[in-house]
């Protein structure tokens, strides 16, 4: 579904990623783990398409197209979904609009029908629930006054809407407390499937408990410098991203798989 | 009411010529057309007589403002001042009737079949309501034929309140709007002539809008005068809008004057909606009483150049007033708002939100005073002026000014500049949303804010539709 072949980009002269190669197939959920710092988040942008982020060199292959060379409109057109670390907040605009416009968006991309409001009202109760999320929220402003949890949920409900192929979640755990963490985690699970795949974006290993991923990689200097399994994760926890930074002689190997 | 009566000027004999006073004299053509204008007006009764006689004589000794006074910094009148515009009331009188425009009531019925407006154009100015009380001016003229209202309120035509000898027309007709250093509201003053003369009887709630349209076309000038008096203890809503039917390089120079009675609450919206080549000068300026509440809306979106002052001076203890407003350029327009907030008595809150777009080659300006006097203790004050400038070329000069003289008072003010958030823009495109429909969203968003605020669903809603529309791609 997805190759990643040394990918370098940066933001002006800064590099971050510093040749970055990993394969991500139908099915499988991908952990990237990494220090702060260490370029996961970037990663997780310029899959989306940020263009605040300059690719220099590499490439990267979405269901055989070039992702580099589409729009980030088009990306999520195809399928690819980045639940934002800090979802931003859109005063003015209710996200039943936000989300009907951005569904109708896409399937007009696949040559379907729009919606009506009232038909979309249907489709997104059920995966209200699936956040325990209560439909009041979709009169409410796009994320404005929403806590940190909330927003969270809100990323995982409009992914449920959206029903990608590729979703990346980046940093999604971060300033959630343990419940939330479940609520996100859960949802996330009910949307795997054979067809689709994840990449979790994360610094501590405590989303994983819940999010069981098939391979973890761990990333430091804005390059990967260990993929494994599951296991990885805890060892990872146990003894610190200082134990591979310091044995960081694994460079710029290929992911697994 | 003596303190009203001292507002007015009456020592227009004692001031000094402009030269004087250090400021150019303009070309002297465009004030010699008001003048023959002004010696043309049918006959009034003595005290409008006399009012419009001050009025003309401190329009001519303050003469159209240059940039070098501080209201008028940055907009230039020029356009305005330069042109040769006749009054809309002779001239459409002449071409409809002859000689014959002194007899009002046939005038304005000839306004009516002359200028072609009829009530399906008036039905397309309105919100989508039925019922309203709808009152028409034609170039300035009320129009009967295209009016609706009822009993149940006192709303008609200023021109019919003056000769019927209303007494509150005469008490307070040019006692709130002053016009010792406004310039068109003097000019408009020489020309009282008709409007709308609303009078909401004490303890009266009318529960259906008032709603006046004033439809402009040609190359003419008016001078719509309104009066608003509101009881007190009454509730009402009042709803202005300046329309347009065809492209016309006609002037509206447009006063309102509201009386806002103790415990009275006011709901006031100005909606400009004039044809993108016309000029407006538009003031509405209250007066309001203890424990009255004035909430006003103002939207800006039409003429080349236009121009809004919406005045308020909280005069009673614990009175409130709302101003908030959105005003949208493009192309080359230029639209200025200003607000004034006098803060005379104590513990008056004060709110004040001024969001404007700005497109194109266009100029926005806002100027929110707001002005505590040394008695008016615990004034609670806040005011936000923000602007989105969505081209490169677009321009915007805001200047919030507070004057405060009371020592034990909460004032607030901001102003904001700023373009298109990227982090939103990305936001809405990782979700599919390409770049036109976000742009169209986050515009839209940022102008809903305020409007938002508004109390009358029927013009929210179809503000938000216009707003929408401007800009959707």
């Amino acid at each position: 579904m997805l190759e990643i072949n040394d990918l370098h980009a940066g933001i002006g002269d800064r590099e971050i990623l510093r040749g970055i190669s990993l394969r991500v197939n139908a099915g499988e959920v991908h952990a990237v783990m990494g220090p702060n710092g260490s370029g996961k988040s970037t990663l997780a942008q310029v899959l989306a398409g940020n263009p605040t982020y300059e690719v220099t060199g590499g490439s990267v292959t979405y269901n055989g197209q070039d992702l580099l060379e589409m729009d980030p409109e088009v990306r999520a057109q195809n399928g690819i979904f980045l639940a934002f670390q800090y979802p931003v907040e859109i005063p003015g605009v209710s996200n039943a609009y936000f989300l009907r416009s951005a569904y109708n968006e896409i399937r007009k991309a696949k040559g379907q029908e729009e919606v009506d409001p009232l038909e979309f009202l249907d489709l997104v109760e059920q995966k209200l629930k699936l956040v325990d999320m209560d439909e009041s929220m979709l009169s409410r402003s796009v994320n404005q006054g929403f806590s940190g949890g909330e927003k969270k949920r809100n990323e995982i409900f409009q992914m449920a809407v959206l029903a990608p192929r590729l979703a990346i979640l980046d940093e999604t755990d971060s300033g959630l407390d343990i419940d939330a963490l479940r609520i996100v985690a859960e949802g996330v699970n009910k949307l795997r499937s054979p067809e689709n795949a994840t990449i979790v974006v994360t610094h501590y290993q405590r989303l994983l408990n819940y999010i069981v991923p098939d391979f973890v990689h761990v990333l430091a200097s804005g390059r990967i410098v260990k993929s494994g399994g599951k296991e990885l994760a805890l060892e990872l926890e146990e003894k610190g991203y200082d134990w591979l930074q310091n044995t960081a002689t694994a460079g710029s190997a290929g992911a697994v798989a | 009411m003596s303190d009203i009566a001292a507002t007015i000027p009456l020592e227009v004999e004692a001031a000094r010529p402009r030269s004087e006073r250090g400021v150019a004299v303009r070309a002297p053509g465009a004030i010699e057309i008001y003048r023959q204008d002004f010696d043309r007006q049918p006959a009034a009764p003595r005290w409008l007589q006399s009012l419009r006689e001050h009025g003309f004589a401190r329009f001519e000794a303050l003469g159209f403002p240059t940039t070098k006074n501080e209201d008028w910094h940055f907009t230039s009148v020029a356009p305005i001042s330069e042109q040769p515009f006749t009054l809309a009331s002779l001239t459409d009188a002449t071409a409809a009737t002859g000689s014959e425009r002194r007899e009002a009531p046939r005038r304005k019925a000839d306004a009516f079949g002359q200028l072609g407006v009829r009530p399906a154009d008036v039905e397309g100015f309105g919100f989508g309501e039925s019922g309203w009380h709808t009152l028409v001016f034609v170039n300035g003229a009320y129009s009967p034929e295209l009016s609706s209202a009822d009993g149940e309120v006192v709303a008609g035509s200023l021109a019919h309140a003056i000769e019927a000898g209303n007494p509150a027309v005469e008490r307070y007709l040019g006692r709130i709007a002053t016009f010792d250093q406004h310039a068109f509201t003097a000019l408009n003053t020489a020309f009282v002539e008709d409007g709308a003369f609303i009078e909401i009887l004490p303890e009266a709630v009318v529960e259906l809008p008032i709603h006046l349209v004033f439809v402009s076309e040609g190359d003419t000038v008016s001078h719509p005068r309104n009066l608003i008096v509101a009881g007190r203890h009454s509730r009402a809503t009042v709803v202005e809008t300046y329309v347009s039917l065809r492209d016309g390089t006609y002037f509206t120079n447009a006063v309102t004057e509201v009386v806002v009675g103790e415990g009275a609450h006011l709901d006031h919206y100005k909606i400009q909606r004039e044809s993108e080549l016309a000029f407006h000068v538009g003031t509405v300026q209250a007066k309001q009483e203890a424990n009255s509440q004035f909430h006003s809306f103002s939207f800006a979106v039409g003429g080349s150049l236009a121009r809004t002052n919406i005045y308020t001076a909280l005069d009673g203890d614990a009175a409130t007033c709302t101003l908030n407003g959105l005003y949208l350029t493009d192309g080359s327009q230029h639209i200025d708002n200003q607000t004034s907030i006098e803060h005379i008595a104590p513990n008056c809150p004060s709110h004040e939100v001024y969001k404007g777009v700005l497109d194109g080659r266009s100029h926005g300006v806002f100027n929110g005073k707001v002005y505590v006097h040394p008695e008016a203790q615990k004034t609670d004050g806040k005011q936000s002026n923000n602007n989105l400038l969505l081209s490169p070329q677009a321009r915007i000069d805001t200047k919030p000014q507070l004057e405060i003289f009371a020592d034990d008072v909460k004032c607030t003010h901001g102003a904001t500049v700023g373009r298109l958030d990227d982090v939103a823009m990305f936001y809405l495109n990782s979700r599919g949303i390409g770049p036109e429909r976000a742009r169209t969203l986050l515009t839209y968003a940022f102008a809903a804010d305020v409007l938002e605020s508004i109390e009358l669903a029927a013009v929210r809603e179809s503000l938000e539709k216009a707003v929408l529309s401007r800009f959707s791609a």
